[in-house]
């Protein structure tokens, strides 16, 4: 029942985002891409980008579009989109909801526990190589058809790095260059 | 005036006007509870906001419960993380009915085909900064390694990683702490 996978897949997504959004996604995408396939390692990328644009949190915004996204696929009516678009946002709401809500009124106790203390603290590196993972599986031949999209994540990268451009206008800049290019 | 209605307009309005994530959200969050409304003082905020970052889920939500834990108890949390909710589940549920419609539309593919790549940085970016400002030691490096292969190369799932990773690490400190 794919509405049940949704619900479950979002919640435990939600359990295990460490590290915030850009983590997060790294989660959604192995779910979502790598093991249910419901969408392609491109659309994921569009999503993406459209939760860079819009407001909230980029876990947020990805969880509510695939979670309409998919059940749109499947050939369900839009009501029922919309059905997959709460439960995906509310599944990884809940987890996060549930654990904050019991560590704030345990974090008088927690903040000196030497071993909540040691797990927070080994969480660190993992989040680098997550988030070095979400960018390598991302790097797909559709995304990198030719050597102009190489072109564009070089100054992508370099405008985001050093000129400290916001990701909207990094991809606003992006869509005019791709719209010049290949329209 | 502190009120449920208030603390959920708060978010509301936080929630609507930061883009790009997380961080984006700190400084209109800081001031409206601390310069505007003056419901907690900035050492209060601070703190709040390095524990959410730490937590797991999303730190904008994390934040979201958290304050209105501390300002006006269980219902308050409940209604912060409504309001810092449903902006953004209606406003995307509004672009996913409109931009699904235009999918197969060849201007909007051309634009998507240059916003890809530029995607791809956008995620590259915050990796290398963090492995910048992350004080390195072997142990982490070979974990930050081995995750990043076990994920992107061998298909591992996440979770996985995430739970071992946990389960050894509070092995580690309670044996520390034992030896002290």
């Amino acid at each position: 029942m794919i509405f049940f996978e949704l619900f479950y897949t979002f919640f435990f997504i939600g359990m295990f985002t460490i590290g915030g959004g850009y983590a997060m996604l790294t989660l959604i995408q192995h779910q979502v891409v790598t093991v249910h396939g419901w969408i392609s390692a491109e659309a994921f990328t569009d999503i993406i980008a459209i939760s860079q644009m819009t407001p909230g949190p980029i876990g947020i915004n990805s969880a509510t579009y695939i979670g309409y996204s998919v059940i749109q696929a499947m050939g369900y009516s839009p009501a029922l989109c919309v059905a997959g678009s709460f439960l995906a946002t509310s599944a990884v709401v809940l987890p996060s909801f549930l654990i904050t809500y019991w560590i704030c009124r345990l974090y008088a106790r927690l903040k000196s526990n030497p071993v909540f203390a040691g797990v927070l603290q080994s969480f660190k590196p993992l989040v680098i190589g997550l988030l070095a993972a979400a960018t390598l599986v991302l790097i797909t031949p559709q995304t990198f058809p030719d050597y102009i999209s190489w072109i564009i994540f070089a100054a992508a990268f370099a405008i985001t790095m050093w000129a400290k451009a916001s990701p909207i206008l990094t991809i606003v800049l992006a869509g005019i260059a791709g719209y010049l290019i290949y329209a | 005036m502190r009120s449920y209605w208030n603390l959920f307009w708060t978010f509301v309005k936080v929630s609507t006007f930061t883009i790009g994530g997380g961080m984006a959200m700190v400084a209109v969050v800081r001031d409206i509870l601390v310069e505007k409304r003056k419901w907690m003082t900035d050492d209060e905020f601070m703190d709040i906001l390095a524990i959410s970052q730490t937590l797991p889920g999303l730190m904008a939500v994390n934040t979201a419960i958290f304050v209105g834990y501390r300002l006006m108890g269980t219902k308050g949390s409940i209604v912060a993380t409504l309001g810092s909710v449903l902006p953004p589940f209606i406003i995307i549920l509004a672009i996913a009915m409109i931009f699904t419609g235009y999918k197969d539309n060849l201007t909007i593919e051309a634009i998507f085909k240059g916003i890809r790549p530029a995607v791809v940085a956008l995620i590259a970016v915050p990796t290398i900064k963090m492995a910048l400002k992350q004080k390195w030691n072997w142990v982490y490096g070979i974990l930050a390694i081995v995750t990043m292969a076990l994920i992107a190369f061998l298909k591992v799932s996440p979770m996985y990683i995430i739970l071992v990773v946990g389960v050894i690490a509070a092995f580690v400190a309670k044996y520390r702490e034992g030896r002290q």
